[in-house]
């Protein structure tokens, strides 16, 4: 077989057209043009039962790929300043975050039999004349702070036990994302000048002298992850950490994690072990534990990047089903094709319609 | 009760983060409706949002470089065609404008297109690759020889040379000036942006129509009346068809149909609307007077113009949504209307 460049997968010619678009996809680096004996397909599995939310992915990913602030200064992120809604200030994937730690505190009634005798905190909720609800959690907020040193209310502080207004529970969830390197990647198929490539691994890279800054793949990826560096005009993602990928080493990223939630590695060996990690939440009674990306049968023909999520997959800024756009190319360029032939048959009615002067 | 993770079942709800964070997790709206007649298209949903963030990148193409792009493509384009055929069937003013229309569309839409990349030097960077995958790549290869066959007609027509050239330019910019104005429908709609996407199968009508009304009502104003019968025809079909396949798209896909009818997109395409809709209306009435031609030819450039701008401001309003990202995959997850598995694995 001869090899067929890379940054056309549309002209492969026409062997085997099943499945070039869309669903599962056994070997994406062959029908990427590359010989049989390339490296076999690599990916993360993120286990986001383990994740502590520590960041060391994204310090780690932005300290390698020496990732800039957001903006020509070097000051500020995205996000330009604190979020004020977690303890996540990244805010988003993007050009500049190749990782991103999403944070979120849920909260949930509890309905067992609770103690009824008063503890510190409780009178003094339903008290006083705030009427706002937002207004009671700053005041109870303020009487735990100032009451600190009592132990029963240190105890209120810890987000597993602790039951602010008397019969709430909660917890935190938290999940690093990064690219998904999708088996049918969006961003790859709309990229007009071939800066984005398949590489010998199955992940999808930009190549930077390429890239012209059109800015398809940005609008194009069904999971908001590739953006433009707006002082830079081109685009900006998760490389799998490439040049360290050809030098045997693990991406900078896995290799930051200190409790395993990101795992690198082939990616048949990670889906075995990510099955084997959800049986065994499973019967653990983690009821909610499930699989994201994982399924070769999915709207993009398996993630690369693949996770263990704890609640639905929205909760984490993830859609609940993505599809790669191109599925629906071939009906969209049927469309165009006729609406052309519309034209000039509209065209030349229009003409033959007309008196001549 | 120290659950944790460990207790099964649901129940949890994004906890309220103080002030600066909005409760999305249990998010009711009203129906579309706002004053103006218009039906509830959505019942009242409930979705779940990572602290109300968008979940898809709003697309980094700037307004007015790609609106104004789709909208000289659409008029160049359906003038090519007009040229052509005026050519062949021997009306030489007609001829003249429409090939001045689509020669001048043609340069500026390339203008349009290079000024919207990020490294617009690197423009050439599209033609080291041909992609069927790219609506961009084929549209590079759409536009390249088409501007330059309507460019070179346009010129040749000006200065008077080379008539038997003149005619084989104006025949190939017709061969890729339908293509030209279709294929915007395709490279809007080929992203991940919800209300571009849904409407897949409308937008290159849309385009397309919206580009004769376009090249119909330009040739109006200029042309003189006695001569523009195939002009007027061709707009009044383009406006007709837009109308029609416009409503589809503002109607036909549930909630992200939304964005089309609110706020300034919303406004846009009223507008765009109106104007389509009078000029078409006027063509019929008035179109054979001198200022008749040319009020209703006004009217039908701008409708169309403003048709691009709604269209795009559109989609970048679905974009900034989650909603307009997660209902309609969780609407199509329950009814399992998908011929593909679930990404979630349970």
């Amino acid at each position: 077989m001869t090899s067929v460049s890379s940054a056309s997968p549309g002209l492969g010619g026409l062997r085997d057209v099943k499945n070039r678009l869309f669903g599962p996809l056994p070997d994406v680096a062959e029908e990427a043009g590359y010989e049989p004996d390339h490296p076999k397909r690599v990916g993360f599995f993120t286990d986001t039962s383990v994740c502590i939310g520590c960041k060391a992915c994204e310090v780690a990913c932005k300290e390698w790929n020496t990732l800039p602030m957001d903006d020509s200064h070097g000051l500020k992120d995205a996000l330009g300043d604190i979020s004020g809604m977690s303890y996540d200030n990244t805010g988003q994937l993007g050009a500049n975050s190749w990782r991103h730690v999403a944070f979120i505190e849920q909260s949930r009634a509890v309905d067992l039999p609770m103690p009824t005798f008063g503890r510190p905190g409780d009178d003094r909720h339903d008290s006083g004349p705030s009427p706002a609800t937002a207004g009671d959690d700053v005041s109870l907020a303020n009487a735990q702070q100032s009451s600190v040193l009592n132990a029963e209310a240190l105890s209120e502080f810890d987000p597993q036990t602790g039951q602010t207004g008397a019969d709430k529970q909660i917890r935190w969830l938290m999940s690093s994302d990064v690219c998904k390197h999708c088996t049918h990647a969006g961003c790859l198929d709309v990229c007009p000048t071939g800066a984005l490539f398949r590489t010998e691994f199955g992940t999808v890279v930009v190549q930077g002298d390429i890239c012209n800054g059109c800015g398809y793949c940005v609008a194009a990826c069904p999971y908001g992850v590739i953006d433009q560096r707006k002082d830079d005009g081109r685009v900006f993602k998760c490389t799998m950490c490439y040049d360290r990928l050809t030098d045997g080493l693990q991406p900078a990223c896995a290799s930051a994690c200190p409790t395993q939630s990101i795992q690198f590695g082939d990616l048949d060996e990670l889906q075995e072990r990510a099955d084997a990690r959800l049986a065994t939440l499973k019967a653990q009674g983690v009821e909610t534990a499930r699989l994201y990306g994982r399924d070769e049968n999915d709207g993009v023909g398996g993630d690369g990047a693949f996770f263990l999520l704890l609640d639905e997959p929205e909760v984490y800024g993830l859609p609940p089903d993505p599809v790669v756009t191109t599925r629906d190319l071939p009906a969209m360029w049927k469309a165009a094709g006729k609406a052309a032939v519309m034209m000039i048959g509209v065209a030349v009615t229009a003409v033959l319609g007309s008196r001549r002067r | 009760m120290t659950g944790g993770i460990t207790s099964p079942g649901a129940g949890w709800r994004q906890a309220d983060g103080g002030p600066a964070t909005q409760r999305t997790g249990k998010k009711r709206r009203r129906g579309g409706g706002r004053g103006r007649g218009e039906v509830a298209m959505v019942d009242d949903v409930e979705f779940t949002s990572y602290y109300g963030r968008q979940i898809v990148k709003t697309p980094v193409w700037k307004s007015p470089d790609v609106p104004l792009y789709l909208f000289l493509g659409g008029a160049a384009g359906s003038s090519s065609i007009l040229a052509a055929i005026a050519d062949l069937t021997d009306r030489p003013k007609l001829t003249r404008v429409s090939r001045y229309t689509a020669g001048v569309g043609a340069i500026l839409s390339v203008v349009a297109l290079v000024h919207d990349l990020g490294r617009p030097e690197r423009f050439l960077h599209m033609l080291r690759v041909l992609k069927p995958t790219s609506p961009l790549s084929v549209g590079t290869y759409i536009l390249s020889p088409f501007s330059a066959a309507a460019g070179a007609t346009a010129a040749v027509e000006l200065l008077g040379w080379f008539p038997r050239l003149k005619r084989f330019g104006g025949v190939v910019s017709a061969i890729f000036g339908g293509p030209l104005a279709t294929y915007t429908g395709v490279l809007l709609a080929n992203t991940a942006v919800p209300s571009w996407h849904a409407a897949y199968k409308q937008l290159p009508y849309v385009f397309g129509a919206s580009g004769m009304a376009a090249g119909g009502g330009i040739s109006m104003i200029f042309v003189p009346v006695d001569e523009a019968g195939p002009a007027r025809k061709m707009a009044v079909a383009g406006a007709a068809i837009e109308l029609a396949v416009v409503h589809k798209v503002e109607n036909d896909h549930g909630i992200v149909s939304e964005p089309f009818h609110e706020g300034r997109p919303g406004k846009l395409m009223q507008a765009a609307k109106t104007c389509t809709a009078a000029g078409a209306g006027l063509t019929v009435v008035a179109g054979r007077t001198r200022l008749g031609a040319i009020a209703s030819g006004t009217l039908l450039a701008a409708g169309s113009l403003l048709t691009r701008f709604g269209v795009f401001e559109a989609g970048i309003a679905s974009t900034k949504d989650p909603k307009y990202v997660v209902i309609p995959q969780r609407e199509r997850l329950a009814a399992g209307t998908n011929e593909h598995a679930s990404t979630i694995t349970r």
